[in-house]
């Protein structure tokens, strides 16, 4: 499996779109900074982007490697080796060198600004950790929406709707239910709604850390307790986990059973 | 008349040479405050050398100017007041008053001002005072350069910095108030002036207006407060030229407007707070060349506010401007600068050629469910709001400024 992973990775780090995703960070990050010094600010600002970006990219980087790399796959298939090792080897492989462009190129310039001497260290490290775990679930569900589609235009059609139904969709439904329901108690619903979607998750997971949650009112006091506590914290991080796990193996139970 | 003159003149010696000044202190003919109030006549003037007194309730009922050398401290030893004022034209000056009774139904104070007219009481150090400086039912006073920093923790076991009631015509200036419940309280106050305090890391308000009228602040700083200023049942409050930063908590604001009559609110800054303005009830004032800057919501006008006048204002990076509920009723937003106007000025006359709607609508589905705030920065809500600003729908179709000014406008505040 490590010999795979290591192809996988080293040959998409030689692909010329990691080299894009990574100069997008990196020119994103030394313009937050030109435009404003704020270390603080420049984390808002950088979640808001990477919140909606790390998805969309996994996603649309998943699909485009699966099905590109499909005639290798075949190839490695016809080989004695277990198919779980291959689809493993290649799902981490596109995950890690998505995760390290993401990781490096923002890096970089907050390193230059001097992230480790200021306060914001902890939102910072949290938002990669975040960002990172975002390409893990959505390169994870691509590549099972991939494998379930042999046409290519299928697979990236209901990758893309994928990403819209979590970004997009799903909150809007949150909110409207929530309208609709407002003369119950909603904040458990609020709460457990959150968990449920690995983008709204790490967006309240940072919101929380940002001292932006004092705007949250009510609402934000009964996050901030759940969440805010180590237990909070801890859980919301295995369910992060359990989001990449579970994809992770559903994924490979449906290469093992698919007839290629 | 030469004669005359000369007796009012010979008189006028004689009173003041009557005035004595007496010295206490350890290694004088008086060794305590306590005794000296007790062989003064009206009009001395008693200098208190440095050192440490320990004194129970000390009575002031006869005009006396008390002045301490070096901050001398007097120590009450947690019983009762430390200072009872009874008497018109008493200065205290330059003291250090430590450690006052808590009570949970008398409000025990370093300095206490009953009855009187004229009064100064300037220059004072008050430490781990349950009430800082009380006044009640008293008449043009000074309260100038105290310090007053306490350590509250709750709100029911500590006191207020400096406490009016009943009182008119007070000055209140340069004042440092630190650490207790409320840094100034006024009840039934009119007619006075707070100048230039600092107010700051109090567990209430920094300044709290109850049932006070034609009152002026101006110039002051409230700051991390558990909430900035809170004016109630007042009428022609005129507020100018004052900072209020940082007073940042889930239910925190840094200007509360609850039943409020035609007051003017001008030239002050408001950075970083949870809610900059929470108005309720709230009628008839002039909000203008204020800074809104960096807080939560910049106003939030919650119902029954009529006829304000909100022009001129800079409202800049605020994560919600206005936040507004119910009808338009007579208020009017004209010629402010708004950091979001994304609208175009073709002739260049410094005002935007298309209106500019301060109610995204978010903040109205905020205001009707309060808990949808939690999806705050998410994508779907950049959408709607997008799509409301290009055609409104739901918020309210005529709270809108008319002349959004291109620049932001200049502001005459301290910094």
């Amino acid at each position: 499996m490590l010999k795979i992973l290591k192809y996988s990775f080293m040959d998409l780090m030689r692909s010329r779109w990691s080299y894009v995703y990574f100069f997008f960070y990196l020119v994103l990050g030394f313009v937050l900074f030109f435009l404003n010094s704020d270390v603080t600010k420049a984390v808002i600002t950088l979640m808001n982007v990477i919140i909606v970006l790390t998805p969309l990219i996994g996603t649309i980087f998943g699909v485009m490697y699966f099905y590109s790399s499909r005639e290798f796959t075949e190839l490695l298939l016809a080989q004695p080796l277990k198919r779980k090792t291959i689809f493993a080897g290649q799902y981490l492989g596109v995950s890690l060198s998505l995760s390290m462009s993401l990781v490096v190129g923002v890096g970089i310039p907050f390193v230059i600004y001097g992230i480790f001497g200021s306060a914001a260290i902890w939102d910072f490290s949290t938002l990669l950790l975040v960002g990172a775990f975002l390409t893990f679930i959505f390169v994870a569900l691509s590549f099972n929406l991939a494998l379930a589609f042999k046409d290519r235009i299928k697979g990236f059609g209901f990758s893309i709707l994928m990403w819209l139904f979590m970004a997009v969709i799903y909150d809007g439904l949150f909110l409207l239910s929530m309208m609709i329901f407002d003369d119950y108690p909603l904040d458990k619903l609020a709460l457990g709604a959150t968990l449920f979607n690995p983008i709204d998750l790490s967006r309240i997971l940072i919101l929380l850390k940002l001292d932006i949650s004092a705007l949250l009112g009510y609402t934000g006091a009964v996050f901030k307790n759940f969440f805010g506590t180590g237990l909070g914290l801890l859980l919301s991080l295995i369910m992060l986990s359990v989001w990449v796990l579970i994809p992770g193996a559903l994924m490979l139970r449906q290469a093992e059973k698919k007839d290629f | 008349m030469k004669i005359e003159k000369l007796l009012i003149i010979g008189l006028l010696l004689a009173s003041s040479l009557s005035a004595a000044s007496r010295t206490v202190g350890a290694e004088e003919a008086l060794t305590s405050i306590g005794e000296a109030m007790k062989v003064s006549a009206p009009g001395d003037t008693i200098f208190i050398q440095p050192g440490t007194y320990r004194e129970e309730t000390i009575y002031i009922d006869k005009p006396l100017v008390i002045i301490g050398r070096d901050y001398p401290v007097i120590d009450g030893m947690n019983k009762g007041y430390i200072l009872e004022v009874r008497s018109d034209s008493v200065t205290v000056k330059g003291l250090m008053l430590i450690n006052v009774q808590k009570s949970y139904t008398k409000a025990y104070s370093a300095i206490h001002v009953y009855g009187s007219k004229n009064f100064v009481i300037e220059d004072n150090k008050l430490r781990n005072s349950f009430f800082g400086i009380l006044i009640e039912r008293s008449k043009e006073g000074l309260i100038r350069g105290n310090r007053v920093i306490g350590n509250a923790v709750t709100e029911q076991s500590s006191g207020n910095g400096i406490h009016a009631w009943h009182s008119d015509r007070l000055t209140i200036s340069d004042n440092h108030v630190e650490g207790m419940r409320d840094g100034i309280y006024l009840e039934f106050v009119n007619k006075s002036e707070i100048v230039g305090n600092l107010s700051r890391n109090n567990v209430r308000y920094g300044l709290h207006f109850m049932f006070s009228n034609d009152d002026r602040y101006l110039q002051n700083r409230f700051e991390n407060n558990g909430a900035g200023v809170a004016v109630m049942f007042s009428k022609r409050i005129d507020m100018r030229q004052n900072e209020f930063a940082l007073n940042w908590g889930s239910a925190s604001y840094g200007l509360l407007l609850k039943e409020i009559l035609e007051g003017e609110i001008v030239d002050n800054t408001f950075h970083r707070n949870t809610i900059g303005i929470s108005a309720d009830g709230a009628s008839k004032i002039t909000f203008s060349h204020n800074n809104f800057d960096n807080n939560g919501w910049a106003i939030r006008f919650h119902g029954a506010c009529y006829d304000n006048d909100i022009t001129k204002n800079n409202f800049r990076h605020n994560a919600l401007d206005i936040s507004y509920k119910g009808p338009i009723n007579g208020n009017v937003f004209d010629q402010n600068y708004w950091s979001e106007y994304a609208g175009y000025d073709l002739d260049k006359n410094n005002v935007g050629d298309v209106p500019y709607r301060p109610v995204k609508l978010f903040s109205y589905v905020v205001n009707k469910t309060p808990e949808t705030i939690i999806l705050l920065r998410s994508l779907f809500v950049d959408i709607i709001n997008f799509s409301e600003k290009v055609s409104p729908i739901m918020t309210p179709d005529n709270l809108k400024d008319n002349r959004p000014l291109m620049k932001p406008v200049e502001i005459d505040d301290r910094s």
